[in-house]
């Protein structure tokens, strides 16, 4: 009998958040199509308008450099860049993007050069600004090969081997396989993005299911039924838990999806962006696990939810009670981005545990002690607040609050 | 039957301090007859039927429904009790059918006993045009036969109504005056609450005249009359309530 009211109240409230325009937006709309919208749409977007601004060819100005011919030859040689005469008003000219970057060549530099005295070549740009800074970087290293170049000159004529200058190589080399490198670049977003999405997908209907039942006059009705209000709260608590996991795993896998759409696109590549190298590969093993991770955090996310919102006279007032439970959980989810190691303490911080551990979870590390804590304390966290939601569904004061 | 011992309700307000919103009320209610609770706004109708159909639990004292004690056995209470008051709104999603299939299924019916009651209910309250309409697209009317098409789904011996005709048009005000007749008319125990004074004088059998939590009267109209010297319910009423009268905005 008992089972059988909670699953009557879960159906019942199943139906009306289908039929429920705002339940479905934040449940399936956001993450089906918003997320591929900002991640394969903006991304895509993001990594063409990148790849044209470093297609374009941008004017430069020259300042002074007459007496330094074999450098503005060199300059002038450049298809990369186009070599704009000097103006008066050159400064004004970069700030309003009419030309990107300007050189200044100091008076005497290729004599300077050739005499063995040091100079300097001023690069002046708008810091900041795309255009202005690729810019830049293309005259920049044209510099440096023309500096290397001299440096070559005077080896060779001191007869001096060009390594005389270069004793050793210094270079990095990975050694974690890529889903590894993978999982460390993007498992602390990952696990932001499903713990932001478990709280996220449950904060509308737990908030309708409570406070906007009593705003809307149905509180008392199904309080006037014989239904328990321990199966009235299980029955809505279940409700909130769906949606909330079924916000996460949606946007989990669309997300997936249009990475590896963008992938395929090799839009990162047109970016020349180190992600283009980076391999994001989540076995279904690694997806499992993590949502196993999380659902005791769901389960406290959905039971936390209710308790507050339930407090709350009306749904604008629930909105204002629940706004700042979502700081509570962004702080300790991006914390999990910073350079934080899971340890036995840290294992205990609600939130913090679980994001640090789905970073490990996505690179494929398994420390079956860390999960083992973070599982059982998470259980427990959960446990005391579904245990309060209960409570409060008790409480006439918080019921029948006017 | 209904037959409340000494029920009290008291609520902590932070400024007010201790309210006695019911105070030590006795009284009962008879299979087959219709009591009436008359009162101001303020004077404690709500919280007492509230007390009987155990969504609030007495502080003290105790009612028995239906053979049911409130505080021991509110579940049971609740499955032989149909409580309907203005502010016992609908679902707005579900539709007519899904509401009252949702209550009916909660009361413990069974699949073929619930289509049967459904199909009854509907029927008799000629609701079969808007059954599958939603319950935020129906009409006051509507949503007032939808609300008694819930409250008899399990078609419950005791029926209680808060303040029932409030805020409704004459016509649909009559609708729910003829349902509360023919509950009594089928034999059941039926207690409601107004301000009114006609819909006491048309309604009901025994009449309990309540202000500050306490029955300071009860008798059937002719009782009453004979009491306090008076004919008119209103007066009997003014005289009954002014000694202990407090305007509602001095709570």
């Amino acid at each position: 009998m008992s089972l059988r009211n909670v699953g009557i109240v879960y159906r019942k409230e199943l139906t009306e958040a289908l039929r429920d325009r705002r339940t479905l937006i934040s449940t399936l709309i956001v993450p089906l199509v918003l997320f591929p919208i900002l991640t394969a749409g903006l991304g895509a977007a993001i990594a063409s308008l990148v790849g044209k601004a470093k297609e374009e060819v941008p004017k430069v100005m020259l300042r002074g450099g007459q007496d330094s011919p074999d450098l503005v030859a060199g300059l002038k040689k450049l298809d990369k860049i186009e070599i704009v005469p000097e103006t008066p008003n050159w400064k004004d000219q970069i700030i309003n993007k009419e030309v990107r970057a300007a050189i200044e060549i100091p008076s005497g530099f290729q004599a300077a050069v050739a005499e063995g005295k040091p100079d300097t070549v001023t690069i002046l740009k708008y810091q900041g600004e795309m255009k202005s800074e690729i810019a830049t970087g293309k005259v920049e290293t044209y510099l440096n090969d023309y500096r290397d170049n001299v440096v070559k000159e005077r080896l060779a004529a001191k007869n001096l081997p060009a390594a005389v200058l270069k004793p050793f190589e210094v270079k990095q080399q990975n050694v974690a396989p890529p889903e590894k490198v993978g999982g460390a670049a993007f498992g602390g977003v990952i696990g932001y993005m499903v713990i932001l999405l478990c709280l996220t997908g449950g904060m509308y209907p737990a908030m309708d299911l409570t406070a906007g039942e009593k705003e809307r006059g149905t509180m008392e009705t199904i309080l006037s039924s014989p239904i328990s209000r321990r199966h009235l709260v299980l029955g809505k608590f279940f409700l909130v838990l769906t949606t909330s996991l079924v916000t996460a795993a949606l946007s989990v896998t669309s997300m997936g999806v249009s990475f590896a759409v963008l992938e395929h696109l090799h839009a990162f590549d047109k970016a020349g962006s180190d992600a283009g190298q980076l391999q994001l590969r989540i076995g279904l093993g690694t997806v499992i696990s993590v949502f196993i991770m999380v659902l005791p955090l769901a389960v406290l996310f959905s039971a936390a939810l209710m308790t507050i919102a339930l407090f709350a006279k009306s749904y604008k007032e629930a909105q204002s009670y629940v706004t700042p439970l979502m700081f509570l959980v962004i702080i300790p989810a991006v914390a999990a981005m910073l350079p934080i190691d899971l340890t036995p303490k840290l294992a205990l911080v609600p939130i913090l545990n679980a994001s640090l551990l789905c970073k490990e979870l996505v690179t494929g590390t398994y420390h079956w002690n860390s999960i083992a804590i973070i599982f059982s304390s998470t259980c427990v966290y959960a446990a005391v607040a579904l245990f309060l939601a209960i409570k409060m569904f008790q409480r006439e004061s918080v019921l029948f609050r006017s | 039957m209904i037959e409340a011992r000494g029920l009290s309700k008291r609520f902590h307000d932070k400024k007010r301090g201790e309210i006695r919103a019911v105070d030590n009320i006795s009284f009962t209610c008879q299979p087959g007859k219709i009591y009436g609770l008359l009162g101001a706004n303020g004077a404690g109708k709500t919280t007492t039927l509230r007390l009987l159909a155990t969504i609030l639990e007495p502080t003290d004292g105790t009612a028995i429904v239906y053979g049911h004690d409130v505080v021991e056995q509110p579940e049971k209470v609740r499955a032989n009790v149909g409580f309907l008051s203005t502010a016992t709104a609908l679902y707005p999603r579900l539709t007519a059918q899904e509401l009252v299939e949702y209550f009916g299924r909660l009361n413990g019916l069974d699949e073929a006993t619930l289509k049967k009651r459904v199909d009854d209910i509907f029927n008799r309250l000629d609701m079969n045009g808007f059954r599958d309409r939603r319950c935020d697209k129906l009409s006051t009317g509507m949503k007032q036969k939808t609300s008694i098409a819930r409250t008899l789904v399990h078609d419950p011996p005791v029926m209680i109504f808060d303040e029932p005709t409030n805020g409704l048009d004459i016509m649909t005000a009559r609708t729910i005056t003829a349902f509360i007749r023919e509950c009594r008319d089928r034999g059941k125990t039926v207690i409601f609450s107004t301000h009114i004074m006609s819909e006491v004088e048309k309604l009901c059998d025994t009449i309990g005249i309540i202000q500050s939590g306490k029955l300071l009267a009860e008798g059937t109209l002719a009782q009453l009359r004979d009491q306090f010297a008076e004919h008119e319910l209103e007066e009997i009423f003014v005289k009954v309530v002014t000694p202990h009268y407090v305007p509602e905005e001095a709570h």
